[in-house]
């Protein structure tokens, strides 16, 4: 049985394709300016790349914010899928915490002993502490996203206090005119990112002892291992991330749909 | 015979026609009475010969005119209040003669300083606490200044059995609205959320009137009666108990994101809703001593300690078979947002609390947070 999970984010469309559970691809795409046909377009994409029909696969679920603009058999918050996917790419280590920071929204899940949610929290309106905020500062500096994750990881941050993009920006510009280092500027900035993505997890109950399996990152900026290494430093326990961690969502959404 | 549908109906044209009943009466020569708060004693009002009406403070429009003279960071509510009352686009407002108000919260009685230099604006002292003598003493003392300051604006005089009859008036109406909260602990519901406040935002506009309350004890018969004979108008959803700040017109983006996905609201705890009709003001005893204790007694998150409101909450989650509490908690709200740690504790249940205002921009987080409440519950 082929199942399809596609996660409709702000700013990537993710989309996985299982063939009785087991995973068989995985595309990434740009969402642009129209969720629905981004949406349809990665599933017919990752059809067409494994020689499927729609017919064939028994449930397209789709999550994320896009999910009710695009044509499927399910659609699930992506708290919950970020949860399932988690559960299936680490849950073999007792992962009882999710932090997924994506282009618009940050969450931390709390989950129970069987995987199930728990409790969440999500960032209200701002998009403090999320790619977003990490591409706003990219253009500031001049540099790519890219370069977030290349940083020296022995380097000092620079403490950025400001979480607002607005007041970070100022406050940055402060700081060159100061000529602090750019480098530990960006640290500094994704230091902020950690520390407010540490604040979210205790919020929902995690502390060192609680979170011992370890915390599961997922979401496009987990895949800044500055980042990952900044937030491992805070919660004192594994940060697990992997090559499939943006996939969490969609992965989370292709099981949902197997069980359905 | 009305079906429920039609009352219904005839409920949703009654509130927008709310402001040309009011127009109605002060052309008959009624005194209208301005009030906020489920603090204000309405009888003390309505003892003194005139209506008291709630005025506008649920709608995002006038809050730019209010943040003229209001900070920003302040509750969307009052700064709401304050602005409809500035740009008089409230139709209570314009008729009232007096706004009473309370020292709920500081935002609250901050603003009615500023609310004075548009209208007379009577202040009652509230104490923060329910439990001691002395409070409920200052409390009843400050209902009587209430009903001295209404018989001076007004030139009446308010006696000891007109406050008894609108003291058996006032309970009659809790005992109407009591019974109609009840049938939604029936399993499941007999009505959505969306027609609860539909009932809730009719009653605040029934101005005492006997026939308003004839078509609520209607409608409860009615949907009692078609629930015995088998009728079922809701399907097996999560039952919502909504609790938190007060709410309004601005808000329902949050209970239909809740009813949208896959919740169905049984009962609102907040202020238009149960915490001030739960109970009743005791007629046996002398009514200024029966009102102070009464209206102190209600749970809001002003008063330190608020345990009845945790005590209530409890309760309601038993009685309601609720499957979660949402919590409301308007932007800078502080004493509802600090609370909010205590009745994670309490309620036993799943809990979320969200953190909203009057705009709309939130609408899709909020139903992508309440999606995923409704899915935790599995």
């Amino acid at each position: 049985m082929y199942t399809i999970g596609v996660d409709i984010g702000s700013v990537a469309v993710k989309v996985v394709l299982l063939k009785d559970g087991e995973w068989l691809d995985g595309l990434l795409a740009p969402t642009g300016w129209s969720p629905k046909d981004s949406g349809a377009l990665a599933i017919s994409a990752i059809l067409g790349k494994n020689g499927l029909t729609r017919g064939q696969v028994a449930r397209v679920t789709a999550t994320g914010y896009g999910r009710n603009s695009v044509e499927c058999d399910d659609r699930v918050t992506e708290i919950t899928c970020h949860a399932r996917g988690a559960k299936r790419l680490f849950g073999s280590g007792g992962v009882r915490f999710v932090l997924d920071i994506g282009g618009q929204d940050s969450k931390a899940i709390a989950l129970d002993e069987k995987g199930n949610v728990s409790d969440f929290l999500m960032n209200d309106k701002c998009a403090a502490g999320t790619g977003r905020f990490l591409q706003n500062m990219a253009v500031m500096l001049g540099c790519e996203l890219e370069d977030f994750s290349s940083l020296p990881s022995d380097a000092e941050p620079h403490a950025i206090s400001s979480m607002c993009t607005v007041f970070a920006e100022s406050e940055i510009v402060g700081l060159l005119s100061q000529g602090v280092d750019k480098q530990a500027i960006m640290l500094g900035i994704l230091d902020s990112v950690a520390s407010r993505a540490e604040g979210m997890l205790r919020r929902v109950g995690f502390s060192a002892i609680r979170g011992v399996g370890g915390v599961a990152f997922t979401g496009g900026a987990s895949r800044s291992r500055n980042l990952a290494e900044l937030i491992e430093k805070r919660l004192t326990v594994p940060l697990h991330t992997c090559e499939k961690s943006q996939y969490a969502g969609a992965l989370g959404a292709a099981e949902i749909g197997r069980n359905r | 015979m009305r079906d429920v549908e039609s009352i219904f109906e005839e409920m949703r044209n009654a509130i927008p026609a709310g402001p040309v009943r009011i127009k109605e009466a002060v052309d008959a020569g009624r005194k209208i009475v301005g009030c906020y708060c489920a603090y204000t004693p309405y009888e003390v009002i309505r003892a003194a010969g005139a209506i008291p009406v709630t005025l506008c403070s649920t709608s995002a429009t006038p809050i730019a005119a209010g943040e003229e003279h209001l900070p920003r960071n302040l509750c969307p509510l009052i700064k709401s209040s304050y602005g409809f009352a500035l740009t008089d686009t409230c139709p209570y407002f314009h008729f009232c003669s007096v706004v009473v108000g309370e020292t709920t919260c500081d935002g609250k009685k901050k603003m009615y300083e500023l609310l004075n230099r548009l209208r007379p604006t009577h202040v009652m002292q509230l104490p923060q606490t329910y439990a001691d003598g002395a409070s409920i003493a200052l409390w009843k003392a400050e209902i009587e200044r209430l009903a001295r300051r209404l018989e001076t604006e007004l030139g009446v005089t308010v006696t000891e059995s007109d406050l008894k009859r609108e003291i058996a008036k006032r309970n009659e109406e809790r005992r109407v609205m009591e019974d109609f909260y009840a049938l939604s602990a029936l399993n499941p519901a007999p009505l959505s959320g969306l027609e609860l406040n539909l009932v809730n935002e009719f009653f605040k506009v029934s101005f005492g009137d006997e026939k308003a309350l004839e078509l609520i004890r209607e409608l409860t018969a009615l949907l009692c009666d078609n629930y015995k004979g088998g009728e079922r108008r809701i399907g097996a959803k999560k039952r919502v108990i909504v609790t938190g700040c007060p709410t309004g017109k601005s808000l329902e983006k949050v209970f239909n994101a809740i009813e949208e996905n896959g919740g169905t609201i049984v009962a609102f705890e907040n202020c238009g809703g149960i915490k001030p009709n739960y109970e009743m003001v005791d007629e046996t005893l002398p009514p200024y001593d029966a009102l102070a204790k009464k209206y102190l007694g209600i749970p809001c998150s002003c008063m330190s300690p608020n345990d009845k409101r945790l005590n209530l909450l409890e309760r309601l989650v038993t009685d309601y078979e609720a499957d979660g509490v949402v919590d409301i908690i308007l932007q800078a709200c502080h004493t509802y947002n600090v609370e909010t740690f205590l009745v994670r504790e309490r309620v036993k249940v799943p809990y979320i609390a969200v953190e909203t205002d009057y705009y709309q921009s939130d609408a899709e987080q909020l139903a992508t947070r309440m999606g995923a409440f409704i899915e935790m519950m599995g």
